[in-house]
């Protein structure tokens, strides 16, 4: 497959590469053929670096204008067009800035997109979750070029390598469409749910923003990203950032803990590849024990104290 | 202003999806069908804009077979003034979508598209964008709250680090988060009354616009299921099991 082209867009704050390249470029190297990257934004050449030694890149295109900062899809989209041109391939990840940009960049292209793929069969086939992750889908392009996303906890993070060249392309600039106005953004003293190797989460059974203390409790102890259900951000107990669902964060640690949560599908659909899930909750018909390997039978309010003391 | 709503059928979010035999599909024979949570999100918006003065007429369109008549009377009893079917017997994917969608707003001219975020049948995410796309509009997604003065559109997004606000003129494409609002039941006389109201219709042969899915479904199937482990009995016993058999902590 020796004219497959790929190109990868690379999310990145303040001269940070999102740490979901180095797993967006384990799909793209799955698809055979040549692997550029994409970093945008103020800062960008720092970023650009960082792509640079990721294993499988062949060469990094740095755009720095502050026209792409906060990822803004009229923008990038504009951007990521001017260059498509040689690819036969578009990758980003699923996040919700993939989710925004990537759509609009392929009806300018006048093509599909695959959103959210787990597993390169192929080419041009795909997996991809669908039904709130109750069905895999295995799905074949038609498109000449692909536009796809990738759920990067489905993949693994490429290594390091010497660095690959990097070069700058014009700046397709500010389309004058939105204009940023403000950010608020959770304090990062917390692991991201992203990418932490241990997620507690609380739902509707901790009752109160107070109580969820006893989740960051044990999430200290245990140095631990914090989750939570639905139920529990639309009670106003955390922050929107902190769901995990069909419409969150999917995530896929090697310990998930849920605290009073039920286990509905759409809560499962964003942690049940964890490798290991335990739960705790007071009433022993609760589906997440379905999907749990250790499950506690317990009240959450003498049980998750019990557990900070003890850990 | 008007406002444009598009609106999906969809299987219910509480039924459990089948496959067929041969792996070649979904089996929705018999399933409840609903109006996808996001699009009812969007239409109650839509009808909360029109309540405060801001809309004036609040349009529903739906793009499918005829049975998405239902979701459009649905929608008529919860507040829309016009009900749009483009008909089309086989289903439309999001490109497709977003190509017919782009036709009606050349149509209608509405001031504001709002759409789902995400059916929960495809899980796609793309519509609404590609729509924006296809009408050189701005978008909004994951919208958790729209403020409107004059033709200034401030919409606050759900974002992966938390919330961000962004500031465009209409007319724009706005798709909706889960907590934008909450949307209200429908009462009775009005899901009466809007059994009786016409449903305007386009055959969408007549738009010539190409719908040709993008992508062939080769196969499906259901995820290997986890098994349930083990109850454990105290605190104890948790820890000494996650240290010492799973090796997690
Ligand atoms: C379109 C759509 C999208 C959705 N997306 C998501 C999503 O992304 N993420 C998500 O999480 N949900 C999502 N949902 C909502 C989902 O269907 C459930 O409503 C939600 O997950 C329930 O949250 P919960 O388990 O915290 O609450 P509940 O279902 O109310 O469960 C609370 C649990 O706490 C237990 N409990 C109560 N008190 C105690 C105690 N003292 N000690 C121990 N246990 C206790 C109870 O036994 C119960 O099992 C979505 C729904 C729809 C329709
Ligand atoms: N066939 C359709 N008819 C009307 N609206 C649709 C259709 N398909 C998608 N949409 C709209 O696009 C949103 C997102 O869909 P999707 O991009 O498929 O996840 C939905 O919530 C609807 O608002």
């Amino acid at each position: 497959m020796s004219d497959t082209r790929i190109l990868v867009i690379a999310e990145q704050e303040k001269g940070h590469l999102s740490s979901a390249t180095a797993r967006v470029l384990d799909a793209a190297s799955q698809l055979g053929g040549s692997i550029d990257v994409l970093v945008a934004g103020s800062q960008a050449s720092e970023a650009a670096q960082q792509a640079a030694r990721l294993t499988g890149v062949s060469g990094v295109i740095s755009v720095e204008d502050s026209a792409f900062d906060h990822m803004l899809a009229e923008n990038v989209s504009a951007l990521i067009t001017s260059l498509a041109e040689p690819y036969t391939h578009l990758l980003c990840a699923s996040t919700t800035s993939g989710r925004n940009v990537m759509p609009r960049v392929a009806a300018l292209l006048g093509v599909g997109q695959i959103s959210d793929v787990i597993a390169i069969e192929s080419a041009d086939t795909f997996v991809r979750p669908i039904y709130a992750g109750s069905v895999l889908a295995t799905v074949r392009s038609l498109d000449v070029k692909k536009v796809i996303t990738i759920r990067p906890t489905a993949f693994e993070p490429v290594g390091e390598q010497s660095a690959a060249s990097v070069s700058s392309a014009d700046s397709t600039g500010d389309q004058g469409m939105v204009t940023f106005v403000e950010e608020q953004l959770a304090n990062g003293e917390r692991p991201e749910l992203g990418g932490a190797r241990v997620i507690i989460s609380g739902g509707r059974g901790l009752g109160s923003a107070e109580n969820f203390r006893l989740i960051e409790g044990v999430a200290d102890r245990l140095g631990a990203a914090v989750g939570a259900s639905r139920a529990a951000v639309d009670a106003g107990y955390v922050p929107n950032d902190l769901q995990v669902g069909q419409t969150g964060k999917m995530v896929a640690p090697e310990l998930y803990i849920a605290a009073g949560i039920s286990g509905a599908v759409q809560h499962l659909a964003g942690m049940k590849d964890s490798k290991v899930i335990v739960a705790i909750n007071s009433d022993e018909e609760a589906p997440i024990f379905q999907v749990a390997d250790y499950g506690l039978v317990a009240d959450l309010f003498q049980a998750l104290p019990e557990l900070e003391r003890k850990l | 202003m008007k406002v444009l709503v598009a609106i999906k059928r969809v299987i219910d979010h509480n039924v459990r999806v089948r496959i067929r035999e041969d792996h070649s599909d979904v089996d929705l024979t018999h399933a409840k069908m609903a109006m996808n949570p996001f699009c009812e999100i969007a239409l109650e918006e839509a009808v909360r804009l029109k309540e405060q003065g801001i809309a004036d007429e609040v349009v529903a369109v739906s793009i499918g077979d005829k049975s998405v008549q239902e979701q459009l009377r649905t929608a008529l009893a919860l507040g829309a003034d016009r009900a749009l079917h483009v008909s089309s017997d086989t289903a439309v994917d999001s490109l497709g979508a977003a190509r017919v969608l782009a036709e009606v707003v050349r149509r209608e001219t509405p001031g504001l598209v709002l759409l789902g975020k995400q059916s929960i049948d495809s899980d796609n995410s793309q519509t609404g964008p590609m729509l924006a796309a296809l009408t050189q509009m701005p978008q909004a997604t994951f919208a958790s709250s729209i403020s409107i003065e004059g033709d200034r559109l401030e919409v606050t997004r759900e974002i992966d680090g938390g919330l961000e606000t962004l500031a465009m003129s209409l007319p724009a494409v706005v798709t909706t988060d889960l907590r934008l609002n909450e949307p209200r039941y429908a009462k009775l006389p009005a899901i009466m009354k809007a059994k009786k109201r016409p449903i305007e219709s386009l055959e969408i042969d007549t738009l010539g616009i190409d719908v040709t899915p993008r992508q062939t479904l080769l196969r499906v199937e259901i995820p290997r299921e986890r098994q349930a482990g083990v109850r454990v009995d105290s605190v104890d016993e948790l820890i000494d099991r996650l240290k010492n058999e799973a090796k997690v902590i």
